[in-house]
Protein backbone atom coordinates (compact mmCIF):
# COMPACT_ATOMS: atom_id res chain seq x y z
CA UNK A 1 0.00 0.00 0.00
CA UNK A 2 2.85 2.31 0.89
CA UNK A 3 4.49 1.63 -2.47
CA UNK A 4 1.22 2.45 -4.21
CA UNK A 5 1.03 5.78 -2.38
CA UNK A 6 4.61 6.71 -3.19
CA UNK A 7 4.26 5.72 -6.81
CA UNK A 8 0.97 7.52 -7.26
CA UNK A 9 2.10 10.76 -5.59
CA UNK A 10 5.36 10.84 -7.52
CA UNK A 11 3.54 10.46 -10.81
CA UNK A 12 1.02 13.12 -9.85
CA UNK A 13 3.90 15.43 -8.98
CA UNK A 14 5.44 14.78 -12.39
CA UNK A 15 2.21 15.52 -14.19
CA UNK A 16 1.69 18.82 -12.34
CA UNK A 17 5.24 19.82 -13.19
CA UNK A 18 4.42 19.33 -16.86
CA UNK A 19 1.69 21.98 -16.74
CA UNK A 20 3.28 24.91 -14.94
CA UNK A 21 0.91 27.64 -13.79
CA UNK A 22 1.58 31.31 -14.30
CA UNK A 23 0.04 32.99 -11.27
CA UNK A 24 1.50 33.76 -7.86
CA UNK A 25 5.15 34.27 -7.11
CA UNK A 26 7.39 34.68 -10.15
CA UNK A 27 10.00 31.88 -10.22
CA UNK A 28 13.48 33.25 -9.61
CA UNK A 29 16.29 32.68 -12.09
CA UNK A 30 19.90 33.60 -12.62
CA UNK A 31 21.17 33.85 -16.17
CA UNK A 32 23.98 35.50 -18.03
CA UNK A 33 22.88 38.45 -20.08
CA UNK A 34 23.79 41.70 -21.70
CA UNK A 35 22.88 45.37 -21.39
CA UNK A 36 24.06 47.88 -23.98
CA UNK A 37 26.86 45.59 -25.13
CA UNK A 38 28.16 44.81 -21.64
CA UNK A 39 27.90 41.37 -20.07
CA UNK A 40 25.62 41.31 -17.07
CA UNK A 41 24.39 38.78 -14.56
CA UNK A 42 20.59 38.75 -14.59
CA UNK A 43 18.96 37.61 -11.37
CA UNK A 44 15.24 38.29 -10.98
CA UNK A 45 15.25 38.58 -7.18
CA UNK A 46 17.72 41.51 -7.47
CA UNK A 47 14.81 43.54 -8.81
CA UNK A 48 12.49 42.95 -5.86
CA UNK A 49 10.85 46.29 -5.04
CA UNK A 50 10.66 47.23 -8.70
CA UNK A 51 8.14 46.40 -11.37
CA UNK A 52 9.63 43.91 -13.83
CA UNK A 53 8.36 43.42 -17.36
CA UNK A 54 9.63 39.94 -18.21
CA UNK A 55 9.56 39.01 -21.86
CA UNK A 56 10.40 35.71 -23.58
CA UNK A 57 11.61 35.99 -27.16
CA UNK A 58 13.42 34.14 -29.93
CA UNK A 59 15.25 35.26 -33.06
CA UNK A 60 12.95 33.19 -35.30
CA UNK A 61 9.79 34.84 -33.96
CA UNK A 62 8.64 37.79 -36.07
CA UNK A 63 6.22 39.37 -33.53
CA UNK A 64 9.23 39.51 -31.17
CA UNK A 65 10.98 41.76 -33.66
CA UNK A 66 7.97 44.09 -33.59
CA UNK A 67 7.97 44.16 -29.80
CA UNK A 68 11.56 45.42 -29.39
CA UNK A 69 11.02 49.07 -30.47
CA UNK A 70 7.99 49.25 -28.16
CA UNK A 71 9.95 47.79 -25.25
CA UNK A 72 12.77 50.28 -25.90
CA UNK A 73 10.25 53.10 -25.80
CA UNK A 74 8.59 51.80 -22.63
CA UNK A 75 11.93 51.20 -20.88
CA UNK A 76 12.91 54.83 -21.56
CA UNK A 77 9.50 56.12 -20.45
CA UNK A 78 9.31 54.18 -17.18
CA UNK A 79 12.99 54.10 -16.19
CA UNK A 80 12.44 56.89 -13.64
CA UNK A 81 9.55 55.00 -12.13
CA UNK A 82 11.78 51.96 -11.58
CA UNK A 83 10.36 49.59 -14.13
CA UNK A 84 12.93 47.10 -15.44
CA UNK A 85 12.51 45.29 -18.72
CA UNK A 86 14.14 41.87 -18.91
CA UNK A 87 13.89 39.94 -22.16
CA UNK A 88 14.91 36.29 -21.95
CA UNK A 89 16.13 34.85 -25.21
CA UNK A 90 15.30 31.16 -25.75
CA UNK A 91 17.37 30.50 -28.87
CA UNK A 92 19.34 27.27 -28.73
CA UNK A 93 22.28 29.00 -30.40
CA UNK A 94 23.30 32.28 -28.81
CA UNK A 95 24.79 33.51 -32.09
CA UNK A 96 21.25 33.60 -33.60
CA UNK A 97 20.21 35.92 -30.77
CA UNK A 98 23.31 38.09 -31.21
CA UNK A 99 22.60 38.46 -34.95
CA UNK A 100 19.02 39.46 -34.14
CA UNK A 101 20.24 42.06 -31.65
CA UNK A 102 22.55 43.65 -34.23
CA UNK A 103 19.55 44.24 -36.51
CA UNK A 104 17.09 44.99 -33.72
CA UNK A 105 18.92 46.83 -30.95
CA UNK A 106 17.66 46.50 -27.40
CA UNK A 107 18.10 49.20 -24.79
CA UNK A 108 16.99 46.92 -21.98
CA UNK A 109 18.37 43.83 -20.24
CA UNK A 110 18.70 40.71 -22.35
CA UNK A 111 19.20 37.32 -20.68
CA UNK A 112 20.15 34.11 -22.45
CA UNK A 113 18.51 30.78 -21.65
CA UNK A 114 19.53 28.38 -24.39
CA UNK A 115 18.40 25.36 -22.34
CA UNK A 116 14.80 26.63 -22.13
CA UNK A 117 14.56 26.21 -18.36
CA UNK A 118 12.85 29.52 -17.52
CA UNK A 119 10.08 29.34 -20.17
CA UNK A 120 9.24 25.93 -18.66
CA UNK A 121 9.08 27.43 -15.17
CA UNK A 122 6.76 30.18 -16.38
CA UNK A 123 4.59 27.84 -18.47
CA UNK A 124 5.17 29.89 -21.62
CA UNK A 125 2.55 28.98 -24.23
CA UNK A 126 3.83 30.94 -27.21
CA UNK A 127 6.43 33.36 -28.48
CA UNK A 128 6.64 36.11 -27.42
CA UNK A 129 5.16 35.92 -23.93
CA UNK A 130 5.33 38.65 -21.33
CA UNK A 131 4.78 38.74 -17.59
CA UNK A 132 4.33 41.88 -15.52
CA UNK A 133 5.81 41.20 -12.09
CA UNK A 134 4.84 43.49 -9.20
CA UNK A 135 7.14 45.04 -6.60
CA UNK A 136 6.36 42.12 -4.25
CA UNK A 137 7.56 39.58 -6.82
CA UNK A 138 4.11 38.33 -7.79
CA UNK A 139 2.97 37.91 -11.37
CA UNK A 140 0.19 40.45 -11.92
CA UNK A 141 -0.43 40.21 -15.65
CA UNK A 142 0.67 38.09 -18.55
CA UNK A 143 0.01 37.99 -22.26
CA UNK A 144 0.94 35.78 -25.19
CA UNK A 145 1.97 37.26 -28.51
CA UNK A 146 2.53 40.89 -29.39
CA UNK A 147 -0.36 42.67 -31.09
CA UNK A 148 -0.04 46.32 -32.05
CA UNK A 149 -3.76 46.82 -31.32
CA UNK A 150 -3.17 45.93 -27.68
CA UNK A 151 -0.31 48.32 -26.91
CA UNK A 152 -2.49 50.52 -24.67
CA UNK A 153 -3.48 47.44 -22.68
CA UNK A 154 0.14 46.30 -22.27
CA UNK A 155 1.11 49.75 -21.00
CA UNK A 156 -1.91 49.85 -18.68
CA UNK A 157 -0.67 46.59 -17.13
CA UNK A 158 2.65 48.29 -16.30
CA UNK A 159 0.87 51.29 -14.81
CA UNK A 160 -1.41 49.06 -12.75
CA UNK A 161 1.61 47.20 -11.42
CA UNK A 162 3.17 50.52 -10.36
CA UNK A 163 0.10 51.47 -8.32
CA UNK A 164 -0.50 47.94 -7.04
CA UNK B 1 6.21 -8.38 -7.92
CA UNK B 2 3.82 -8.81 -10.85
CA UNK B 3 1.33 -6.46 -9.19
CA UNK B 4 3.93 -3.75 -8.65
CA UNK B 5 5.00 -4.03 -12.27
CA UNK B 6 1.40 -3.73 -13.44
CA UNK B 7 0.85 -0.76 -11.15
CA UNK B 8 3.96 0.97 -12.47
CA UNK B 9 2.72 0.45 -16.01
CA UNK B 10 -0.70 1.90 -15.18
CA UNK B 11 0.81 4.89 -13.39
CA UNK B 12 3.25 5.51 -16.24
CA UNK B 13 0.36 5.58 -18.69
CA UNK B 14 -1.22 8.38 -16.62
CA UNK B 15 1.57 10.76 -17.62
CA UNK B 16 2.01 9.29 -21.07
CA UNK B 17 0.93 12.40 -22.96
CA UNK B 18 2.45 15.14 -20.81
CA UNK B 19 5.83 15.18 -22.52
CA UNK B 20 4.66 15.05 -26.12
CA UNK B 21 5.30 17.59 -28.80
CA UNK B 22 7.55 20.55 -29.25
CA UNK B 23 7.49 23.28 -26.62
CA UNK B 24 6.65 26.80 -27.84
CA UNK B 25 10.26 27.91 -27.26
CA UNK B 26 11.63 24.99 -29.28
CA UNK B 27 9.99 25.94 -32.57
CA UNK B 28 13.13 27.38 -34.15
CA UNK B 29 13.42 24.67 -36.77
CA UNK B 30 9.66 24.44 -37.36
CA UNK B 31 9.59 28.19 -37.99
CA UNK B 32 11.94 27.91 -40.97
CA UNK B 33 10.43 28.54 -44.39
CA UNK B 34 11.49 25.12 -45.67
CA UNK B 35 9.55 23.46 -42.86
CA UNK B 36 6.20 24.85 -43.98
CA UNK B 37 3.82 22.26 -45.48
CA UNK B 38 3.17 24.41 -48.58
CA UNK B 39 6.14 25.41 -50.72
CA UNK B 40 4.69 28.82 -51.54
CA UNK B 41 1.98 30.98 -50.03
CA UNK B 42 -0.05 30.88 -53.27
CA UNK B 43 0.10 27.09 -53.33
CA UNK B 44 -1.12 27.03 -49.75
CA UNK B 45 -3.95 29.44 -50.53
CA UNK B 46 -5.13 27.21 -53.43
CA UNK B 47 -5.06 24.14 -51.21
CA UNK B 48 -7.00 26.01 -48.54
CA UNK B 49 -9.58 27.15 -51.07
CA UNK B 50 -10.11 23.62 -52.43
CA UNK B 51 -10.30 22.20 -48.93
CA UNK B 52 -12.81 24.85 -47.85
CA UNK B 53 -14.98 24.25 -50.94
CA UNK B 54 -15.10 20.52 -50.38
CA UNK B 55 -15.29 20.35 -46.62
CA UNK B 56 -17.01 23.64 -45.68
CA UNK B 57 -14.30 24.13 -43.07
CA UNK B 58 -10.78 25.42 -43.01
CA UNK B 59 -7.63 25.53 -40.93
CA UNK B 60 -5.54 22.91 -39.26
CA UNK B 61 -3.05 22.67 -42.10
CA UNK B 62 -0.19 24.49 -40.45
CA UNK B 63 1.81 24.67 -37.26
CA UNK B 64 -0.01 27.35 -35.23
CA UNK B 65 1.02 30.82 -36.24
CA UNK B 66 3.68 29.77 -38.75
CA UNK B 67 6.05 28.68 -36.03
CA UNK B 68 5.80 31.49 -33.54
CA UNK B 69 3.13 29.56 -31.63
CA UNK B 70 1.22 32.66 -30.63
CA UNK B 71 -2.05 31.97 -32.43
Amino acid sequence: MKILNILFSSFMLLSTYASADISGNAPDFELSGTLAGKTEKVKLSDYRGQVVYLDFWASWCSPCRDSFPWMNEMQAKYKEKSVTFIAINVDRKQKDAKAFLVKTPAEFLIAFDSKGKTPGQYGVMGMPSAFVIGKDGNILHSHIGFHKNNLAEYEAHIQQALTH
Amino acid sequence: MYKILLLTLICTSLIACTGLGVEPWERDILAKAEMQPAATAVDGAFDDHIYFSKEASSGGASFGGGGCGCN
